[in-house]
């Protein structure tokens, strides 16, 4: 996607940007609860309105405190991923005993984010970060210009209009592991069913202070026979 | 084949209302502390209430410390990723000076620092609507009123961001403060006391939050005087 070389000499009228994207990935969805953060997030990846891949993993641990999702163009992720990788991992060749904690990972985005559209050639993603790190949770969000905040639940995409209304109802500060599970599956039922570009298989991500766990893959359970969903045109005949 | 795919905006505007009131050995300055995005890029416009909050001291983010030694404030609305670009270049350049001449910049001397690095990117803004308020070096109240590209004029009062178009006529007239056109000048800080001016600023915003959907949440209200600084909150309307 990055076809911007800032080296590239004069003539710049023939410097080609992503203007915009083209695997995309929809909604993810973050969360604090008792221990630390959970996420979750599908696995679809779509080529426009294509369904074009399925098995797409797009919550990922970076260094030892955070976990990232990313909905959006998933080559940006990539391409995320490997620079907080060579951060984590430069970070960690002075051999101080100090780590990057999810703080500084989720502004060290916050930079890059705002860095690019800056220049034109935005990363066209919207981000969550979570963590813990010394007995502290954070869970923050950044888009693609750079706009970045914290709040104790977040989540990107169709998850603006369709999760966080549910999890401004649910959501408090003592979840356990289980209802905040529970919580996530619900809010990723109405998204699978509402959301055309969702996928019925999803992970979910848990960040504590052991450390991070990626579920394995699996489906929800869901239910198509309501006649609303058999007979979508019911009371809205057309003449035709 | 018309076109299949979503363009990009580098701006957004998160919305926000900011206030200040100079009076004669004081300075008070709010702000709201909501932001409204459109917080994602595939989803046209998403309206949220991100609960985000808005920025007073021009050190420090939202409820950052206050240090007694502070002489200015700014508060500031627009787009939120410009906004704290801004604060973070300010910060960088007064620490600097501090470094280099021993002391806190005054607030007129931050008042043109801002104008200068608003105009610095003068063909790619920030989208940063500001109002800078403190003690001038003479103790005396001052407010600076600013566009997004560096214009700016000092006065008794001002207000800016999605609630000025309906603050300011209303501070017009409850502070009919004499015309800049006067000869010789006369001085534009408030007749007010300083605990008037904190309820008239309560009753701005108050009024504000009730037709202006960018503006509520809650209050931040920062007073400087010979005293030292301090912050006081306000709930608003959260729908």
């Amino acid at each position: 996607m990055k076809l911007l070389d800032s080296t590239d000499s004069g003539n710049s009228s023939s410097i080609e940007r992503t203007q915009y994207p083209y695997v995309t990935g929809t909604s993810v969805i973050g969360i604090k609860y008792k221990d630390g953060i959970l996420m979750a997030a599908d696995m679809g990846a779509s080529y426009g309105s294509t369904l074009r891949y399925k098995s797409v993993e797009r919550v990922k641990p970076v260094g030892k405190h955070s976990l990232i999702g990313a909905s959006g163009e998933i080559s940006d992720f990539q391409e995320i991923l490997r620079s907080l990788d060579e951060l984590i991992l430069y970070d960690n060749m002075w051999d101080d005993g100090n780590s990057l904690g999810p703080k500084e990972v989720h502004n060290y985005l916050t930079r890059m984010m705002y860095n690019r559209r800056n220049k034109f050639d935005p990363l066209w993603n919207s981000l969550v970060l979570g963590g813990v790190k010394n007995g502290q949770k954070y869970l923050g969000m950044v888009s693609m210009i750079g706009v970045h905040f914290e709040d104790n639940h977040v989540a990107t995409g169709f998850g603006n209009h369709l999760a966080r209304p549910i999890l401004r109802d649910e959501w408090h500060e003592n979840l356990t592991f289980e209802d905040g599970v529970k919580l996530l599956e619900k809010c990723m039922r109405v998204l699978l069913y509402r959301d055309r570009s969702a996928v019925n298989k999803l992970q979910i991500a848990k960040i504590t202070e052991e450390g991070v766990t990626v579920s394995q893959p699996y489906a929800l359970k869901t239910f198509w026979n309501f006649n609303a969903f058999q007979n979508p045109t019911a009371g809205a005949e057309g003449s035709w | 084949m018309t076109k299949q795919h979503q363009n990009w905006s580098p701006y957004d505007n998160n919305g926000g209302t900011c206030v200040a009131i100079a009076g004669a050995d004081y300075c008070v300055v709010a702000a709201d502390t909501r932001a409204v995005g459109c917080i994602s890029p595939f989803t046209g416009a998403v309206r949220q209430k991100l609960g985000m909050l808005r920025v007073i001291s021009h050190l420090g983010m939202f409820g950052g410390e206050l240090s007694r030694a502070d002489k200015s404030l700014m508060a500031s609305s627009g787009f939120q990723a410009d906004v704290r670009a801004l604060q973070k270049v300010l910060a960088a350049r007064h620490l600097i000076y501090q470094h280099q001449h021993n002391k806190q910049m005054s607030c007129p001397a931050m008042a043109q620092l801002l104008s200068n690095t608003l105009y610095y990117k003068r063909f790619f803004p920030y989208y940063a609507f500001n109002v800078l308020g403190g003690l001038d070096t003479e103790g005396k109240g001052c407010v600076f009123t600013y566009d997004a590209v560096g214009s700016y004029e000092r006065v008794g009062y001002s207000s800016q961001g999605s609630g000025a178009t309906l603050i300011t006529p209303f501070l017009d007239n409850q502070l009919k403060s004499p015309s800049p056109l006067l000869l010789p000048a006369k001085d534009a800080v408030t007749p007010l006391s300083e605990s008037e001016a904190i309820d008239l600023v309560k009753t701005c915003f108050a009024s504000a939050t009730e037709r202006d959907i960018y503006t509520g949440d809650k209050l931040e209200i920062v007073v400087i005087n010979a005293d030292g600084i301090r912050r006081e909150y306000m709930e608003l309307r959260k729908d």
